[in-house]
């Protein structure tokens, strides 16, 4: 079973949660920039949180449907639509053999995350599906989607006879049609971080300039982080730093103050001052975050930011036993 | 055992912790560095995803519901962290020390920066590749691409600033110096350090079961090559 690829979109990569345990070989995790959408996505699907997702920024592919199958779109609004008829986010889907799903101008979000039942049908390496492209790993050979690609999907993915009679005439129809619907988080306000380990190095103005100035999210943002810019944040003094690890949430300040907020592609470390780590419960809404757009940082405790965490988790189980 | 420990633990984000072994790059530090991540992988932690070792530091990538059966997830991990490492400090390091021959071609086409290092460290290229050749390289870690080694040892007198304006593309196998340290592009990517050679071997193959060619600690002999064996290289 298959979709075909009519066009690619602006950048469209299969991701799954990453590819962990290989850092110290140098090799970048990756996996998916917004890992709530992704996870909702193949929940719905029943799929196990570890399948990939298509991952889908800023402007969608146009994928063609060789056979009825079972899907669902989490995360950013990019106006999916098959024929005329939009196409609902946060829903289990049945799509008609033939269709062909189009995206529009976007509306909300950056990424959003296309999930099929039983996933997609590529070989994991190292471990993980996660596309990345610096080093050709993962995903549909090791890079992006290109018109003319074919992704597998695995024979799951088939529609039963009975899904199909939900389509009666149209090209796409509600699953379970009263729900159930993944849960949005993406609450306005600040991003809530924890101080870095060379808080310290900067000075009073600029801790205060951290919490109070607002940064905007720059052009250059990209997989591997979001540049950002804002009132210089200064070093106290010259600081000659011994690379380490970073990680996925890690805000890095180099010489210049403008600082980098680590993402999914980031490199396994790096030598760069760090101010703060942004709490995982919301790097999603980073990840959703377009350039333009202005982030403010508050300051929390890391007991509040792993409370937050299991939190987070245990009302993600609650909703998914209720599938 | 806690006053002894010549170690300690911070936090990094809510998923990382850091375990710091020093303060400089030292070949010392860097084997205690080794030790302990060896001793970490060993344990197979559940919850624990990753572990790095760097120059100085470990760093342990973690799922804080692993943790999360009494109190905050990061004291309970490093209370087990506590308790392998000390353990292993009892134990002394236990790292294999390997020697690899790393086959490159100085200079020409492959180097295109050798007569500028030496131009800098006022030695002829000749002198470049001997004292490059001479110096005791030891793999301190891999970062920044799959299997790159950052490698120190280098001759003093062959240390330069990196270049001021990086490269957009530096061919794969380039063999570089700055600062202190050679290191070795596994792939074609950006980078700001003097190309002095280039090596035909793959320094990462997914295919293969041990996908670096290189390891952290180890040693690594530099051995002058012709053109010619680079016909084909990566």
């Amino acid at each position: 079973m298959s979709i075909d690829v009519l066009k690619s979109g602006a950048l469209s990569q299969l991701q799954d949660l990453g590819r962990w345990g290989w850092q110290r070989y140098g090799v970048v995790v990756a996996g998916a920039m917004d890992p709530w959408s992704h996870r909702c996505a193949n929940a719905l699907v029943g799929n196990a949180d570890t399948e990939a997702t298509l991952e889908m920024t800023l402007v969608g592919p146009s994928l063609r449907f060789r056979h009825a199958l079972v899907m669902a779109i989490c995360g950013a609004d990019l106006a999916p639509r098959i024929g005329s008829r939009p196409v609902p986010l946060n829903r289990a889907l049945v799509v008609r053999a033939g269709a062909q799903l189009d995206f529009g101008p976007r509306r909300a979000g950056v990424r959003a995350y296309l999930a099929v039942r039983g996933g997609f049908a590529v070989a994991p390496q190292m471990g993980s599906r996660s596309t990345h492209v610096r080093s050709g790993l993962g995903g549909l050979h090791g890079r992006a989607l290109e018109k003319g690609d074919v992704l597998p999907v695995r024979p799951t993915a088939a529609a039963t006879s009975a899904e199909q009679t939900r389509l009666e005439r149209a090209d796409c129809a509600r699953l379970h049609p009263a729900g159930p619907v993944a849960p949005r988080i993406w609450p306005e306000g600040s991003l809530r971080v924890m101080a870095g380990p060379q808080w310290g190095l900067f000075g009073e103005a600029a801790q205060a300039a951290f919490v109070g100035a607002g940064f905007r999210v720059e052009a250059q943002s990209d997989r591997m982080g979001l540049r950002l810019f804002g009132p210089a944040l200064q070093y106290r003094h010259p600081f000659d730093m011994i690379s380490e690890g970073v990680t996925l949430g890690t805000i890095q300040v180099p010489p210049d103050g403008q600082p980098i907020l680590l993402m999914a592609d980031r490199q396994t470390t790096g030598g760069y001052p760090k101010i703060a780590h942004v709490a995982s419960v919301d790097l999603p809404r980073v990840a959703q975050c377009a350039p333009g757009e202005v982030l403010r940082f508050e300051s929390i405790s890391l007991a509040m930011a792993q409370h937050l965490y299991l939190q987070r988790e245990q009302a993600f189980a609650r909703w998914r036993a209720s599938l | 055992m806690a006053s002894d420990r010549n170690w300690t633990i911070a936090p990094a984000g809510d998923c990382c912790l850091i375990i710091t072994f020093g303060q400089r790059v030292d070949v010392h530090i860097n084997e205690r560095v080794h030790g302990a991540a060896q001793r970490l992988l060993q344990a197979a932690v559940p919850g624990v995803r990753d572990i790095v070792p760097a120059f100085t530091t470990v760093s342990v990538h973690y799922q804080p519901e692993c943790f999360a059966q009494d109190g905050l997830p990061y004291d309970h991990l490093c209370r087990q962290i506590e308790a392998l490492l000390d353990i292993e400090d009892s134990r002394g390091s236990g790292l294999t020390v390997r020697t690899v021959d790393m086959p490159v071609c100085y200079g020409g086409d492959f180097g295109p920066d050798l007569p500028e290092v030496a131009r800098l460290c006022g030695l002829t290229p000749e002198q470049v590749v001997e004292r490059h050749l001479a110096s005791p390289h030891r793999v301190y870690m891999l970062g920044f691409l799959p299997g790159l080694p950052y490698i120190g040892g280098l001759d003093p007198q062959l240390r330069v600033p990196r270049r001021s304006k990086p490269r957009i593309r530096v061919p794969a196998g380039s063999v570089a110096i700055a600062n202190d340290q050679t290191c070795i592009y596994p792939l074609e990517s950006p980078g700001g350090w003097h190309l002095i050679g280039r090596t035909p071997l793959a320094l990462f193959d997914v295919r293969r079961a041990e996908p670096c060619t290189l390891q952290p600690g180890d040693r690594v002999r530099f051995v002058p090559v012709a053109p010619a064996d680079l016909k084909g290289s990566p």
